[in-house]
């Protein structure tokens, strides 16, 4: 089994320890056990599971550092990739940018692990895909899905006494439906810590409905319109956003957030003064990893985020009410300008209202509601400008109410600009492993239409 | 999907970091791996299994990562493990196995792959149908490499790099990063036709990207290198003059000269400061190999792959609008008569390059439109029954010796033209153009119709003469209108190959080496939209 307790995971990390020479030495362990099924066609196609348990040693001599990795933990195999870490640092090319290892660190301590999800086995992966192909089967739709269930840990320990462990479960689950004769499509993609808050058939339901609902699109000219962005349709460049907010970059002048003339865009309104956006490990619906580094997959819940040194992950505002407030800084960066260091954002939540979508859709005279945006690229890194789709449901609003289909649209917006353009926010749901909620933008830029179903 | 992630080090699943020894270090003796391969064939077959292949693969990489005067990382990696895929009760099964040397754990993971085969075959639908394939016995295939990047020191390669960035920084860069990867797959195949192919692909790709910042207006731009990824070793960057391309840019065909490109780019980068901004509109597009390679993979190779088709990706990729009515009408024109695309795995220098596909079926060349017209698609055993073959085209791939292999795009190429035409006389005869080089930025719908693609420089072409260098391009058209409006192909004097590393597929994700190779080619009216914006 790859998943070890803290104190097994402490005991193999002490031994390391115990075993260098270097003037300091680090051990990420991980493990991590992901299941997967994919379906096609109403059918199964491939399905699997995997384990994984590593370790990552990395020895340093003055600021020459070498990483090795093993994954055998007997103590003779320990001590040899301890002396391989060693061997590989004194080769090594200095790093003038190497900053020296982190002592003891207090962390949080999120609920990111639910014993219902670690419990997942192939039978309860067949039985959530037959939930998802039988209604589709009984109505002539056609589901293609893929849910993947990752339980893991991660433990990060150092010869200046820190110690963190962190074990986090996730599954996320996807279907497309799509009408026989491939004129309908429809999505959804929820996902969660806990296995027992998802349900495969009613998120199917939501992705039959939509299917069969746009059926017979109409074509609507190019243009600005005000759209309502489902969670699992802004989430993409939401997050693009997110990582791109980096406080070195912005102060060398490639950012979004460079200043005229030099320096960051920290403390500026950017965005809609209903604009907050921030991290919170300790949130229940999204619990976090309390450190970065440590691998074990799954992004945020695992130990993504922020480096491999062990920097706790904290409660952190990053845009309040418009303003960036804070801008991720590397312990080097923030070394070399005199502030404190902030990891990056593993899983952000967007502050939102009570609206439902139905509400906002209630609310709306004309637009166009978007529920999935796909094939995003970035076309202009200076302006945050990407283009991409709509995609498996986009209709047109009107009093109201969904009036009908329309032919999807490429898009080319930027999210800082879409974030100026707010006109409302509903009640956040998880997507992607951050919290959003629908948002009602004006003037939405579509630059072309598109055929595809 | 096409998702390429063309920077990033691509480091394969479960890889362990070594040292840099270990990379030329030989792997296990091909006798041990008949023994391995022969006992997992076994065991799928006493536990039921009417077919058996398994994959014994050893998977190198070396990123070298610097910025400006600094090395940023140097990572070698090694993964070694066993996949065996079956087919039981007419479904597929799948298991894999890492650091698998005895006899006994890979009869144990095929028989893991024959139970999963038939716990998924309650929910079978339509029982695989496998193309027969002929059994080649103990075969081999090398990648006909010069110099294995492997063998050249680590401290050669660094002081290329930062050789390189000092000339950028020297030339009016900012900011310099400036990757080099190199690869090599050691596979051994053998299935249950009775074949046994041990083969040595290799890989090499150098990545740079140069940044100049004009801080008093706050704008920066770049210009990434025009390397190509090839299925070369290090001789790609010992470069022959007969390699290079002049023009108003120096462009690269089988070698490629860093210094130099790198030396343009931080001019070029500063120069991109104070170019004019595009006006929107029609134009005539001069698309250079660098560029089209792009093009060329979003709007053809991903659309005729024959699972989009049949509905396999929907969930993730998506479909295709290439459908099989379309094909079975024998006249639909994909293109003008000028365009005629090619998929060929045996391209020397080219990503896709191998002897045999990962489900034992040797590789070939053949013809997806010819004319204008599509005449097939891609497809691998289990599926060419539907399109009328008796044998796969050798487009199976798995990434990984952990992942389960399916169908991935061949090199797909545009066939050069079969007039003598140079891009200068193509230049000489556009009245409004642009001229564009090295790809940019992409994006494409899920069945492939709507596009837009940006690239590194775009020139301005009035009456026939390059004016000027032009900022904020990206063009949008559909797939098949943009094909058509191709009125000229360059002669295959002109013919080079650009590609990717990491072409995504599949879920979990995949990712894939694929070549593609162009003449420079010119397109009719095409809509071109200004990117410039205020935040």
């Amino acid at each position: 089994m790859p998943i070890l307790s803290k104190e097994e995971a402490r005991q193999i990390i002490d031994k390391v320890l115990s075993f260098s020479k270097a003037d300091e030495l680090s051990a990420n362990l991980s493990g991590s056990r992901r299941g997967n099924i994919r379906y096609a066609r109403n059918a199964v196609s491939t399905s699997g599971e995997s384990d994984n348990l590593s370790l990552a040693i990395t020895a340093v001599f003055g600021k020459k550092a070498g990483t090795a990795t093993i994954n055998e933990f007997d103590n003779a195999s320990l001590e040899k990739t301890v002396r391989r870490a060693e061997e590989i640092a004194r080769l090594a090319p200095e790093n003038p940018e190497y900053m020296p290892m982190l002592g003891p660190q207090q962390y949080l301590d999120p609920q990111t692990f639910a014993d219902s999800t670690a419990k997942i086995d192939p039978d309860f992966r067949a039985q959530a895909t037959f939930d998802s192909i039988d209604p589709c089967r009984k109505k002539n739709l056609t589901a293609a899905g893929y849910m993947e269930d990752t339980t893991g840990f991660s433990a990060i320990g150092n010869s200046k006494g820190l110690f963190g462990y962190n074990k986090a479960t996730n599954v996320d689950f996807s279907v497309t439906v799509r009408t026989a004769d491939g004129t309908g499509s429809g999505y959804a993609r929820p996902d969660f810590t806990d296995v027992g808050k998802l349900n495969t058939r009613s998120t199917t339901e939501v992705a039959m409905q939509k299917a069969l609902a746009s059926v017979n699109a109409r074509a609507l000219e190019p243009g600005k319109y005000t759209v309502i962005l489902e969670p699992t349709a802004s989430v993409e460049l939401l997050q693009n956003m997110m990582r791109s907010m980096d406080a070195r970059s912005a102060d060398e002048g490639r950012s979004f957030l460079s200043k005229k003339g030099g320096g960051t865009r920290q403390g500026e309104r950017l965005f809609d003064e209903r604009v907050t956006i921030y991290t919170d490990p300790m949130n229940s619906e999204l619990p976090l990893s309390p450190f970065g580094g440590g691998g074990g997959g799954g992004g945020g819940r695992f130990g993504g985020g922020g480096g491999n040194d062990g920097l706790p992950q904290e409660k952190t505002t990053w845009i309040e009410n418009g303003v960036v407030k804070n801008i991720p800084h590397s312990r080097y960066w923030a070394d070399k300008k005199g502030v404190k260091p902030i990891p990056g954002p593993a899983g952000f939540i967007v502050q939102g209202g009570n609206q439902s979508l139905l509400d906002m859709i209630k609310g709306t005279e004309k637009g166009i509601l978007v529920t999935r945006l796909w094939y995003i690229r970035a076309v202009d890194p200076q302006t945050l400008l990407y283009t991409g789709l709509t995609r498996d449901g986009t209709f047109y609003i009107e009093n109201g109410q969904i009036k009908f289909p329309v032919k999807n649209f490429r898009f080319n917006e930027s999210p800082v600009i879409m974030l100026n353009n707010l006109e409302a926010l509903g009640k956040p749901v998880r997507s992607g492993g951050n919290l959003i909620p629908p948002m009602k933008i004006r003037d939405f830029t579509f630059t072309s239409l598109s055929d595809a179903v | 999907m096409g998702a390429l992630g063309m920077m990033m080090p691509a480091v394969p699943a479960f890889a362990r970091t070594v040292a840099p020894e270990a990379l030329l270090e030989p792997g296990l003796d091909i006798t041990v791996k008949k023994r391995l391969a022969d006992a997992a064939l076994n065991a799928a077959k006493a536990k039921g299994a009417t077919y058996a292949d398994v994959r014994i693969g050893r998977y190198l990489n070396q990123s070298v990562l610097t910025r400006e005067n600094k090395v940023q990382g140097i990572v070698n990696s090694e993964s070694f493990g066993v996949g065996v895929r079956v087919i039981a009760n007419g479904c597929w099964g799948f298991a894999s196995v890492g650091d698998a040397r005895d006899e006994s754990v890979v009869a144990k993971a095929a028989e893991t792959a024959v139970a999963i085969a038939k716990a998924n075959a309650r929910l079978l639908t339509e029982p695989v149908q496998l193309a027969p394939q002929q059994g080649f016995g103990e075969v081999s295939w090398k990648a006909p490499i010069k110099k294995n990047a492997f063998e050249v020191p680590v401290k050669e390669k660094v002081e290329l790099l930062l050789a390189c960035n000092a000339a950028a920084m020297k030339n009016g860069a900012n900011f310099v990063n400036n990757v080099l990867l190199q690869i090599n797959e050691q596979k051994y195949f053998a299935s249950t036709d009775g074949t046994y192919a041990d083969q040595d692909i290799h890989r090499i790709g150098p990545n740079f990207t140069v940044t100049a910042v004009d801080p008093q207006n706050g704008r920066f731009a770049t210009r990434d290198s025009l390397s190509a990824p090839m299925g070369m070793g290090y001789e790609y960057l010992q470069v022959n003059p007969s390699d290079k391309v002049g023009g108003v840019t120096t462009r690269y065909n089988m070698g490629y000269d860093m210094l130099e490109d790198i030396t343009a780019a931080a001019k070029q980068a500063k120069e991109k400061l104070s170019a004019k901004s595009v006006e929107a509109g029609k134009y005539d597009l001069v698309l250079d190999p660098s560029h089209t390679w792009l093009t060329i993979h979003e709007s053809v190779g991903h659309p005729l792959e024959l699972d989009r088709v049949l509905g396999y990706e929907a969930n993730y990729a998506g479909t295709s609008f290439v459908t099989l009515d379309k094909w079975k009408s024998k006249n639909f024109n994909y293109g003008s008569p000028v365009v005629n695309f090619f998929a060929d795995k045996t391209q020397t220098g080219s990503l896709g390059a191998v002897g045999w596909d990962d489900e034992g079926v040797k590789t070939k060349r053949w013809d997806l439109v010819k004319d204008g017209i599509l005449v097939n698609y891609q497809a691998i055993r289990d599926q060419v029954h539907i399109i009328g073959e008796k044998e796969s085209q050798g487009c199976c791939y798995a990434d990984n010796w952990s992942s389960v292999q399916f169908q991935r795009m061949p090199n797909v190429s545009l066939a050069p033209g079969k007039t003598p035409l140079s891009v200068q006389d193509m230049i000489k005869g556009v009245d409004k153009g642009i001229y564009i080089i090295g790809d940019g930025s992409f994006s494409i719908d899920q069945q492939r119709y709507n596009f837009q693609f940006g690239g590194q420089l775009f020139y301005e072409i009035k009456n026939g003469q390059i004016v000027g260098m032009l900022k904020d391009v990206a063009y949008q058209a559909n797939t098949r209108e943009f094909w058509n409006s191709c009125v000229a192909v360059c002669d295959e004097s002109d013919y080079r190959l650009g590609g990717a590393f990491s072409d995504g597929k599949g879920q979990p994700s995949q990712s894939s080496a694929v070549s593609h190779g162009s003449a420079t080619a010119r397109f009719k009216g095409v809509n071109v939209i200004n990117t410039a914006r205020k935040i």
